[in-house]
């Protein structure tokens, strides 16, 4: 009998670590053939589903329902049994405003100042980032040596950390930073950008968008290239002027990867934390400070926490992510079809 | 080199440059710039003392004024090259400064004392790269700690990861059961709760479990990714039901096809997930904040946003320890780049 060669001959060191795996694999077979005899193949199924189903039930749909009935609590207590139920009193507290446009005027001015600056930042983010990374994504799509070089260019911030792409635009941004070098070179005295208020808002803004273009640029150029190519080529035969062309080919026939794109960015851009968290720390005073931070620092950072109130206040922004998400999904499946009807 | 630049620079018509072709290069080259260059620009700063991190305007090498030690003083002297006040030029250590004026010692006559305004003089400086704000923060402070729980963390998580994300999507690819569409279903949902939503309740739910303050709490809430599933579900439709029958046939138990025969066939996309989980973990940075409190128990990423948040940042350490945390994932960009941009073109998720 011939002995049968594995397909992958890996290193020995590959090899060696693969023996105890199949050894660990081969103990686990004789009590799930059991498992298979007394329950089937559904009961099979039903194994193989429930490591991931615990987890997502305990981790993520839990805490999800839980979440209601914290926000219906309150006081400093962690335990939802050691709570109080104070009905929705945390949610009037949220809304408790003479004048909604005027966070100065409510209780919860943080809430409403925060809900204030990510609507900003969202509506700058969004606009600015879907500019970039569509411009991006077309250069990347002309005739360019070396193209998959200038993708990974574009492309290599996102794989960073969020603390690390902080850590990098706080030292460029500080006061002997290489901002104010290469602007003292054209006479400009140094500036501490991340003390004023609107600076530090742009960088929370600019650092972002930095971060992440490179994703977005990725899907609209993968969109861009399933743009067929005669489409093009007849459109120049009949003499159409590029521009034209843009309009009315490329946007289009664009338009399902966009809309996606879209809704990712917004998605991404109302939980926005973790680089601000490092640039500005939320700060000065609260001009940088977004919705994802207050509802940290309301039920875990500061002296006074409440997490009933953070509670609250999640769940409101859950709700506007539940409405993104929603479409984000929709879309997909109505691009997914149109791709299949081809 | 001319032909390299016409390598480079050929377009498709080969006739002249149009605007576009202009911009198309300007976007390329200010991208390269603006993408690059502050990375570059930390590395390179991370290299100098912090007497040269305190300096306006910056060099781009690091720089060291050099010492001599004179005979006469304790402390090394810093030195200078003066024009002194006959015009002459020396090199000269400082013993003081009193305003603007400096006075300054001949390191081969200690005795005689020389006063030289300040603006007359410029220090000797070479270049000399500051490897202690590697090597101090590794001896003195819980940086090996942080490493070790950063790796830890990420190595554990992604293992697991791999292991039941690929048993719930073969359940959801190779079986009909009751339930499927359920289930499903339930997996999309979860893309719908981010952990923003829920920190408040999962905190309370990862204490309960007494995992407060334990790297197994940082770890067990990330595993059961959707895009995991999806993923790997996506790729294991591919796999045709009769290699499956054909194992059934042979007596093969329902674990053995999952890890014999559905595994290996689903390589390529559990390597993808692997290199996206490990991205995601190595990066995580609001819940581990959350779990970890005990100092001996952060993450890099947690231990570098408490020390660059304090008072009196030591930037040569912060951005030593910064560039450290960034290797793994300039590793994973340099080889393996194309998998991500591939993976991503493909399904669309992150």
């Amino acid at each position: 009998m011939k002995a049968e060669t594995p397909k992958s001959t890996g290193s020995g060191f590959g090899e060696a670590i693969m023996v105890p795996v199949r050894l660990a694999m081969g103990l686990v077979d004789a009590p799930l053939r059991w498992v298979q005899r007394k329950f089937g193949l559904g009961g099979m199924a039903a194994f193989f589903l429930l490591p991931n189903m615990l987890i997502f039930g305990i981790f993520v749909l839990l805490p999800f329902f839980i979440n209601f009935a914290y926000s219906m609590t309150g006081g400093t207590a962690l335990f939802l049994d050691d709570r109080t139920f104070v009905g929705t009193d945390q949610y009037t507290r949220l809304f408790d405003c003479s004048n909604y446009l005027d966070p100065n005027s409510c209780t919860e001015d943080t809430f409403w100042t925060a809900v204030g600056n990510t609507a900003w930042f969202v509506v700058l983010q969004v606009t600015l980032m879907i500019l970039f990374s569509l411009v991006t994504a077309l250069i990347l799509n002309r005739e360019l040596t070396a193209r998959s070089f200038w993708r990974a260019v574009f492309f290599f911030p996102v794989l960073l950390s969020p603390v690390v792409v902080g850590l990098i635009w706080k030292w460029i941004l500080q006061r002997q930073g290489l901002l104010n070098f290469g602007l003292y070179g054209f006479g400009f005295q140094p500036y501490t950008w991340l003390n004023d208020r609107n600076w530090a808002f742009a960088a929370t803004v600019g650092v972002s968008i930095w971060a992440h273009m490179g994703f977005y640029t990725l899907i609209l150029l993968a969109g861009l290239q399933a743009i067929p190519k005669d489409l093009y080529e007849a459109a120049e035969m009949d003499g159409t002027r590029p521009a034209r062309a843009f309009w009315r080919i490329t946007l289009p026939l664009l338009m399902p990867n966009l809309l996606v794109v879209i809704v990712l960015v917004l998605i991404r851009a109302v939980q926005i934390f973790d680089e601000v968290y490092v640039l500005t720390g939320g700060g000065p005073g609260t001009s940088t400070l977004y919705l994802t931070q207050y509802i940290y620092e309301t039920g875990f950072a500061t002296q006074l926490r409440n997490p009933g109130l953070a509670a609250a206040a999640s769940i409101l922004m859950g709700g506007v992510l539940i409405v993104l998400t929603l479409i984000q999904l929709g879309l997909g499946r109505s691009s997914e079809k149109k791709g299949s009807r081809k | 080199m001319s032909r390299i630049a016409a390598f480079i620079f050929r377009r498709k018509g080969g006739n002249g440059w149009h605007w576009t072709d202009i911009v198309t290069w300007i976007w390329l080259v200010g991208g390269l710039l603006i993408m690059f260059g502050p990375a570059v620009w930390l590395v390179g700063s991370s290299f100098k003392s912090p007497a040269a991190l305190a300096e306006f305007p910056p060099t781009l090498l690091p720089y060291v004024t050099q010492k001599v030690t004179v005979e006469g003083y304790d402390k090394p002297l810093y030195l200078y090259d003066a024009t002194l006040p006959d015009g002459s030029k020396a090199v000269l250590a400082e013993v003081r400064r009193i305003g603007i004026i400096s006075q300054m010692v001949d390191p081969e006559k200690p005795r005689e004392i020389i006063k030289v305004n300040i603006a007359q003089r410029t220090p000797v400086r070479t270049m000399a790269f500051a490897t202690t704000n590697y090597t101090e923060p590794f001896i003195h402070f819980d940086f090996v700690r942080y490493l070790w729980n950063s790796v830890f963390v990420t190595v554990t998580a992604t293992l697991i990861t791999l292991v039941v994300n690929s048993m719930a999507a073969f359940a959801l690819s190779k079986y009909e059961f009751r339930g499927r569409a359920v289930a499903m279903l339930l997996i999309l949902a979860t893309l719908m709760v981010p952990l923003s939503v829920i920190m408040v309740p999962l905190y309370s739910i990862v204490s309960a479990l007494g995992l407060f303050n334990n790297l197994w709490g940082v770890i067990l809430p990330t595993v059961a990714t959707p895009t995991g599933v999806f993923i790997l579900r996506q790729y294991m439709l591919t796999i045709p039901d009769e290699l499956i029958d054909a194992a059934r046939m042979d007596k093969a138990s329902e674990w053995q096809i999952y890890w014999r025969i559905v595994l290996p066939l689903t390589a390529p996309a559990l390597a993808v997930l692997a290199i996206f989980s490990v991205v995601w973990r190595w990066n995580d940075f609001l819940w581990p904040l959350i779990v970890l409190s005990r100092k001996e128990l952060y993450t890099l990423q947690v231990g570098l946003s408490i020390y660059s948040g304090e008072l009196n940042v030591q930037w040569h350490f912060i951005l030593a320890m910064t560039v450290v945390t960034m290797i793994p994932v300039v590793l994973v960009f340099i080889f393996l780049q194309r998998f991500i941009t591939t993976g991503i073109a493909g399904t669309g998720l992150k």
